[in-house]
């Protein structure tokens, strides 16, 4: 680190912002790449001026192009119609329906939405334990190719599509939501978790293995604990974001909030519409809470070790 | 590990930890299944079993008449203009709200002056508006828009534009205050002002992490806008919606082809922006 002896970055600890550049570089599948934020300017190499001024205009054209093909309509977009229009829409909004049984409603639903993520995650994480060990080699080339293929399709796919799908083959319901986080998830974790055990520095292993332990007490005792903080931390993350998406998958019949918003939407009930937002909001908001301060909590006990 | 008596130094010494956590685990797990209704079984039964046959065998003959390619093709043209105008959106919404919530231009921060508790208070309602943007998912703004505004482009642009402005303008706010604080207040405290220290320090030594984040989010926001077809805002999403509806096979795996070609498309083009765009 770059930074002093004791020094922090605006207050926070150094090993905690740098953990969580970790998982923004992943996300951006910037793997192994060094961090840009080390290299100022002069550490772009292999790039020309010419090139990056064609990429440049290469973007401008493109969102110049995407507005103007779009033609949206901006100003009857904004007209004063449109506008008091949106004003009596929102002033609906602003007078949540607080009553006890409604409220008693919306926190089932949050229950609901809670479980079918939390449901949907594990079973991603046992789905993606399962794929990511084929998927790192350990079990030769073929398997691994064919494991990597299933995570990319899994991958590719976004939840809501799945959720679609899944309503055909398990019925309208929760079960659907599950599943459909669940496949998504699956392909997101293997890879991760893949990528985690091909990083993992080989030597416990192979001491026990020559030790003469079996293959799978010598994976249990020399990877799995080197392994599991940060397949720990991969799975709140993505338990974090599956929240978030818990509460849409609901527009597809798949329960939970987003079905209660659907259906209060649908009938032009706004008051119980912005309740169920409210209750969204709580159910994201605590579960950043929880999920960041528990992985800051990881992350301390892991550089303490 | 098994473990014999007469080697009982071979037992597992955390075993009663360990078991103790799954019996904890399995307690708390079993709400969780009841809520959310989780019975497999009903995967299998004969009913489903025969709707997703039926289903799945429509896939194979490919849909191809010409009307339906020529939905298809408009249709993959909207989704993509829908999530480059929205970045777009996004991208001018959030670069001026991560200046003013960051705290790397923070003039006050810098020395035990005044002002050091009125800035960070002027910070948090811009915080707070960043916040609601983002916790409220694109696919909700997209709901909510449609209802407001109508059926269309129109709705899917803004709510990209909504939820990913306020998600840029929290990551840019992070990035600028986790690259080297060192020339920007070296700059400030040579007298120099904010719009300065932006230009000539932070922005030089954080704009390739600034726009690939950037070009990260434009790709999240082609499978985004995809997604929110399936509430009524155009695009591949809403033909799909309507294919998977009317249980037409040939139509929906034509449409997953093609949005599996525009993920991978946009993953490449993205790569190669990221390559030298800073």
């Amino acid at each position: 680190m770059k930074h002093g002896p004791g020094n922090t970055v605006q207050g926070l600890p150094v090993q905690r912002r740098a953990r969580r550049h970790c998982l923004r570089c992943l996300l951006m599948r910037k793997r192994r790449a060094a961090p840009s934020f080390l290299t100022p300017l002069g550490g772009r190499a292999g790039c020309s001026p010419a090139l990056g001024a064609l990429r440049m205009g290469v973007v401008l054209a493109a969102v110049v192009s995407s507005f103007a093909y779009l033609a949206i309509d901006w100003a009857g977009l904004f007209s004063q119609e449109s506008l008091r229009h949106i004003g009596r829409f929102l002033a609906e909004f602003l007078h949540p329906d607080l009553s006890g049984g409604f409220l008693r409603q919306t926190g089932w639903a949050a229950l609901q939405t809670l479980a079918v993520s939390s449901v949907g995650t594990l079973l991603a994480v046992i789905a993606g334990v399962a794929l990511a060990l084929p998927a790192s080699g350990r079990f030769g080339g073929l398997p691994q190719a064919l494991a990597r293929l299933l995570l990319n399709v899994l991958r590719s796919m976004p939840e809501l599509v799945w959720a679609a799908l899944m309503v055909l083959a398990a019925g309208l319901g929760p079960l659907a939501g599950g599943l459909a986080l669940a496949l998504h998830t699956t392909g997101v974790l293997g890879r991760l978790f893949g990528e985690t055990l091909e990083n993992l520095p080989p030597a416990a292993e192979q001491a026990l293995r020559q030790a003469g332990a079996g293959p799978i007490s010598a994976f249990a005792y020399a990877c799995l604990p080197l392994a599991a903080p940060q397949w720990l931390g991969y799975a709140l993350y993505r338990w974090e974001m599956n929240i978030r998406m818990a509460t849409v998958l609901g527009f597809v019949g798949a329960g939970g909030l987003g079905q209660m918003l659907h259906f209060h939407l649908s009938l032009f009930q706004h008051a119980q519409a912005m309740t169920v937002l409210l209750g969204m909001f709580v159910l994201v908001i605590g579960v950043d809470t929880v999920s960041s301060s528990s992985r800051a909590h990881l992350a301390t006990t892991r550089s303490g070790r | 590990m098994t473990s014999s008596a007469h080697a009982p130094a071979l037992r597992d010494p955390a075993w009663v930890a360990r078991v103790a956590g799954c019996l904890a685990f399995g307690v708390v797990l079993w709400p969780l299944l009841v809520w959310a209704d989780f019975k497999p079984w009903v995967l299998f039964d004969a009913s489903s079993l025969a709707a997703m046959r039926g289903f799945l065998a429509g896939f194979w003959p490919l849909a191809t008449d010409p009307e339906f390619l020529t939905l298809l093709a408009r249709s993959t043209l909207d989704t993509l203009a829908m999530a480059t105008a929205g970045t777009a959106l996004a991208f001018m919404l959030a670069a001026p709200l991560a200046c003013a919530v960051t705290r790397a231009l923070s003039i006050s921060r810098i020395g035990p002056g005044p002002g050091r508790t009125a800035a960070f208070l002027a910070r948090q309602p811009v915080r707070f508006v960043l916040t609601v943007l983002r916790t409220v998912p694109e696919v909700v703004w997209a709901l909510v828009l449609v209802r407001a505004l109508g059926l269309g482009p129109g709705p899917g642009v803004l709510a990209i534009g909504l939820a990913y402005g306020g998600l840029l303008g929290k990551v840019y706010s992070e990035i600028l205050e986790s690259t080297d604080p060192r020339p920007a207040q070296a700059l400030m405290e040579a007298g120099s002002g904010r719009w300065a220290a932006l230009w000539y320090a932070l922005v030089p030594c954080a704009a390739q992490e600034l726009v690939s984040y950037t070009v990260y989010r434009w790709e999240c926001a082609v499978r985004a806008s995809v997604v929110m077809g399936f509430v009524g805002a155009g695009g591949l999403g809403q033909l799909m919606d309507q294919s998977i509806k009317m249980l037409n096979g040939g139509e929906a795996s034509v449409i997953l082809l093609t949005f599996l070609a525009l993920v991978v498309l946009a993953d490449g083009l993205s790569n190669w922006l990221r390559k030298g765009l800073a």
